[in-house]
Order: C-alpha cells, then sequence, then structure tokens
C-alpha cells in the first residue's frame, strides 16, 4: 500500500506530532561529496533542505591578478590550474581570445590537432565525472570502468606534451608540438575500441533501477530558467534547448564537422547524465572525422616574437565540457595584458544550487553537486 | 611537401564606430540620452551608457532586444583615469545568435544600479565584482564578498593592491613573516601592478 502524503490525515507527518526544529548545518568544505572545497551552509528541517547557501572562494589563488603580471604567453599555464580536469580546452579559450585580438588566422593542421585535444580532454572530463557522480551515488563500479580510459586519454596526452593534467599543450597562434609518429595510429584503434566501452557504461546505469530512483526528477529545471540562471552546457541541453557554441557561433574547424548536439527535454539529473553519454558518443565521432581530414602542414601560425596586441577589448568564448567557457581580455598595447577576466561555466553554473536542491533531500544534494559538473578550481580561480 | 605561400602580413584589425548599429539605434530610440558612444571591434558591439541607467538599458535589452542570457559582469581599473572603473556586461541573445557588451563608468566609491533582479545570472558576477573591485552596486540582494573572505580588507584586482598580498593579520609561518600574511607596508619588496 502507498504511503498516504504527508499532511493528509491518514498522515499527519512529524510537523503535527512533535516540536522540529529548523537546523543549520556545514555541507563542507572538507566532504567526498564535493569534489574539492566546496562548503553549502544548508537549513534543514529533518532530511528536507529548506535553503543551501554556498561558500565558494577556498581556492583562490588570484589567477585573474597574475595574468596582469606576466606576459600574455606566460599566461597559458596559469589556465591549466583553473578546471584541472579539462585542461586542453582552457589553453584554447585563453589563446583564442588573443588570437582574436591580433587577428592571426590559425593553420588548418594546427585547427584539427586544436579540436581532437579539445574532443579527448571533453571525453576525459565526462568520463570524469561519471566516475564520480556515479560513486557519489553508490554506483562504485563504473568508476573503475571510466577511470580506465580516461588513463588511456591522460596517455595520449601525455605522449603528446608530456603533461597528463596541467597539459600547457597549445600556443597563441597554434600549437608547441606537432604529433608524434604513431600518436593518430594508437587514437585510431582507441576510438574504434571506444564506443563498446560507452555501452559497458550505459549498461551499467541506464536502466539501472537504483540509478534512476536517485537520478530521474531530482533537480528539474526548465530551458528558460537555465537560461534566466545562466546555465549552460550540457545541464541548458538537459533541459531541451539546443544550444552548443561549436554549432552556434563555430570556432577552428567545427563548422565543417558532422555532429549532432544531443538534447533531452526533463531537465533532471537523469536526462543530463543521458546528455553527457551522449556527448561523449558525439565527441567520437568528431574526433574519427578529424583524423581522417589530418594532413601534414604547419602547426603556428604567424605570430609575432613578442605579443603586443592593439590596445583593445575582446571576448571570445569556447564550449568546454561544463559549458560556456570565455575569456575577456583588455590591452594596453604593452606585452602584458591590462585586464584578463574569465568567465568559468562552474561558477555561473554553481549559484543555480540553491534553486535546483530546494525541496530535496540532502542525499539528493549529493546527485545536484555532481550533476551541475563544478570544478572549484575554476569556480574559485 | 607543402607549396610556399607568399607571406603575407596579417590584416590589422581596427576598431569603428557602431552607432548605427541597430540593437545601439534601438537603444538610443528607447532610452534617449543614455547611449554615450558604441564602437566595433573584431565584430563585438560595445556600448557605453550613462551609469544611472544600467538597470533600465538591462531591461530593455532583454525583453525589447531579446537578450536573454547575461554572460557575465566585470570590471577594469583605470587608475588614473576619471572615472575610475569601466563596469563590463556581456549578453547574448539566442535569437539573434549575437553578443553585445555594455559599459557604464564608476568613480571610486560610486553605486551602480544592480541588474540581478533582472538577470538572476548576474547575482554571483556582481558579488565578485565587488569583492574584487570594490565598486558597490545598488540594490543588489545579498551583496557580499564571495572569493575572499568576509573581514578581508582591500580589493585585490584594483591596480593598487600590490600582488604579494596585503597583511590580514592570518600569519601561517610566524617566524618568516612576523607580521601576517604578507609584506608590511614600509617593506621595499612590496610592489603594486600598474
Amino acid at each position: 500500500m502507498p504511503r498516504p502524503a504527508d499532511g493528509s490525515p491518514e498522515n499527519p507527518g512529524a510537523h503535527t506530532l512533535f516540536d522540529v526544529q529548523e537546523m543549520e548545518l556545514n555541507f563542507g568544505p572538507q566532504h567526498p561529496s564535493t569534489h574539492g572545497v566546496l562548503r553549502l551552509v544548508l537549513k534543514v528541517d529533518g532530511e528536507k533542505i529548506l535553503e543551501a547557501k554556498p561558500d565558494v572562494g577556498y581556492l583562490h589563488r588570484g589567477t585573474e591578478k597574475l595574468f596582469e603580471t606576466e606576459t600574455y604567453p606566460m599566461g597559458i599555464p596559469h589556465t591549466d590550474r583553473m578546471d584541472y580536469v579539462a585542461a586542453a580546452t582552457n589553453n584554447h579559450a585563453f589563446c583564442l581570445t588573443i588570437e582574436k585580438l591580433l587577428g592571426v588566422e590559425i593553420p588548418r593542421r594546427a585547427q584539427l590537432i586544436r579540436v581532437i585535444l579539445d574532443e579527448l580532454q571533453r571525453l576525459s572530463s565526462h568520463l570524469v565525472w561519471l566516475g564520480t557522480s556515479g560513486i557519489d551515488l553508490g554506483a562504485v563500479t563504473p568508476f573503475w570502468y571510466a577511470f580506465r580510459e580516461r588513463e588511456q586519454i591522460l596517455d595520449f596526452f601525455e605522449e603528446y606534451c608530456g603533461a597528463r593534467l596541467t597539459l600547457n599543450c597549445m600556443r597563441i597562434g597554434g600549437l608547441p608540438f606537432d604529433l608524434t609518429p604513431g600518436w593518430i595510429e594508437r587514437l585510431s584503434e582507441f576510438l574504434d575500441d571506444l564506443p563498446a566501452r560507452i555501452d559497458d557504461y550505459e549498461q551499467l546505469l541506464t536502466d539501472n533501477r537504483i540509478w534512476k530512483k536517485r537520478t530521474v526528477g531530482v533537480g528539474v529545471i526548465s530551458a528558460e530558467e537555465c537560461i534566466e540562471w545562466g546555465l549552460t552546457g550540457p545541464v541548458l541541453r538537459g533541459s531541451g534547448r539546443e544550444w552548443d557554441l561549436r554549432r552556434a557561433q563555430p570556432y577552428e574547424c567545427y563548422d565543417e564537422l558532422d555532429f549532432i548536439v544531443p538534447t533531452r527535454p526533463g531537465g533532471d539529473t537523469y536526462d543530463r547524465y543521458i546528455v553527457r553519454v551522449q556527448e561523449m558518443r558525439q565527441s567520437v565521432r568528431i574526433l574519427k572525422q578529424c583524423v581522417a581530414k589530418l594532413g601534414p602542414g604547419e602547426i603556428r601560425g604567424k605570430v609575432p616574437r613578442v605579443i603586443k596586441p592593439p590596445a583593445e577589448e575582446v571576448y571570445a568564448s569556447i564550449e568546454a565540457p561544463k559549458g560556456e567557457l570565455g575569456f575577456y581580455c583588455v590591452s594596453n598595447g604593452t606585452n602584458r595584458p591590462y585586464r584578463m577576466h574569465c568567465r568559468p561555466p562552474s561558477f555561473i553554473n554553481l549559484q543555480a544550487l540553491p534553486r535546483l536542491a530546494k525541496g530535496h533531500l540532502i542525499s539528493d544534494l549529493v546527485a545536484l553537486i555532481g550533476t551541475i559538473d563544478i570544478v572549484l578550481g575554476e569556480v574559485d580561480r | 611537401m607543402t607549396e610556399e605561400k607568399p607571406k603575407e602580413a596579417p590584416k590589422k584589425l581596427e576598431a569603428h564606430d557602431a552607432s548605427s548599429h541597430p540593437w545601439v539605434e534601438s537603444l538610443r530610440a528607447a532610452l534617449p540620452d543614455t547611449v554615450l558612444s558604441a564602437k566595433e571591434f573584431a565584430g563585438q558591439v560595445t556600448v557605453t551608457v550613462a551609469r544611472e541607467a544600467m538597470a533600465r538599458v538591462a531591461r530593455h535589452l532583454k525583453d525589447a532586444e531579446d537578450f536573454k542570457y547575461c554572460v557575465d559582469v566585470t570590471a577594469v581599473d583605470w587608475k588614473d583615469r576619471q572615472p575610475r572603473f569601466d563596469v563590463v556586461y556581456h549578453f547574448y541573445s539566442f535569437s539573434k545568435n549575437g553578443r553585445l557588451r555594455v559599459k557604464c563608468g564608476a568613480a571610486d566609491g560610486e553605486d551602480v544600479p544592480s541588474i540581478a533582479s533582472v538577470y538572476l545570472a548576474a547575482n554571483w558576477p556582481e558579488r565578485e565584482t565587488w569583492d574584487m573591485f570594490g565598486i558597490r552596486f545598488s540594490g543588489h540582494p545579498d551583496l557580499r564578498r564571495i572569493l575572499t573572505w568576509e573581514g578581508f580588507h582591500g580589493h585585490p584586482l584594483r591596480k593598487d593592491f600590490p600582488l604579494e598580498g596585503v597583511d590580514t593579520g592570518a600569519a601561517i609561518y610566524p617566524e618568516e613573516w612576523p607580521e601576517g600574511g604578507g609584506p608590511s607596508l614600509d617593506d621595499p619588496n612590496r610592489k603594486a601592478v600598474s
């Protein structure tokens, strides 16, 4: 027999039977499910969240101040430390902004390798998300599968640029290195293999009853509300809006690549999960096309040795794994940026967490932190 | 090998006046005397508006011009200029697939009307701008520091804030830094970023 609704005559609920106290609870900053140092001040009634107030800034390193003190190319390694599970896309957005300011054209081979690095990074970022947010909800098995494949992707990065996480793998006007011999062949083998692995993750989760119980209907948000809150990336697409900067305002050579922007109408945690998994499949598709198109050529455009952009301002953004990642650069004609501001998707997406969490249980909050996919390095900068 | 292409110098981008741009025209028609200047650089339109009108400008852009998505709010410190700060807003319109940058000047200590009631997305970016630059947003629902902590002195992204930080009284290594977390005011190594 289903349990009568709380507050109905058959089930008056705790409120009418006992004295209930609202309680304030500190969630984090040291909590494994916050994926870093995020503190949430919760106002709870039993297990129910009445109000959640995020408190961020524990990882603030003054990156924007550092950009101002160093030359343009010296800023690139700092971007690695923002979204530290997706360094390539950070490098890309940073370089793209300065290239826009300079008006430099990127050689075709460099564009294709950049797209390859971006999509590998998207895959690895989504794999980290899949593994960790699964663990948060008690699904430990997918973690081992996801991190196995991520390890292979990190090996590709290591072979390309020597680093696994803080890649520093792009330069203003192109790339630092060409691909090593055999890299593309090994990548093709990996890509042939990957769709079957993604099937494995889906087999573990997509129709899993427990997974669905924990995610379906949790944190529902409409597309209009997403836009109002500035939510972008898989969160917006999970609410049914087909908007992806790779399609809407294509950069590099995304306009000639054939891929689908996956969307789901529901706007809940489950739909965001499906969107991300579909995105991984599309990334494989994009990577295969890039591998086929890749020909010999230059990897660096015509960029002056000392980069002194005109005294202007520019904003450029890309579709990072977590949403719109943009940089706003103000130049005063010297070799250092006068002001370099980052528009981090995690920071903006996190501000909608109180809206998503309201009325849910504390255990759902864990699912919600996972589903908006934040990286605290990027939130706090 | 690939054929040699004749080497061309990259064409220099130049800013030009954008007063006749339809979005600027619409803004000027709806709110006379608010648009101070408009320019276009690298295909991006920047409108400078009067500070007092900022909330009305945002409302007009959202309702009449369909700029439904407030991408970002930030500021630039020009230190010796009057007014000292530029508060910079980025808006995006899904129907136009276009971006618009709106700027307004603010002197040190002057309030800027908050647009957090127009765009919920502007809430945290405005808090960040307050925290980093010390620009107050009047009418903001919850204007607290966000990246630094309550009780922090100064605003780190101002150009006269020293790169090494300031003495906050929170010494981590008391032997090395007896006075706190950074060099003291008369330390010759203390320098501000210009």
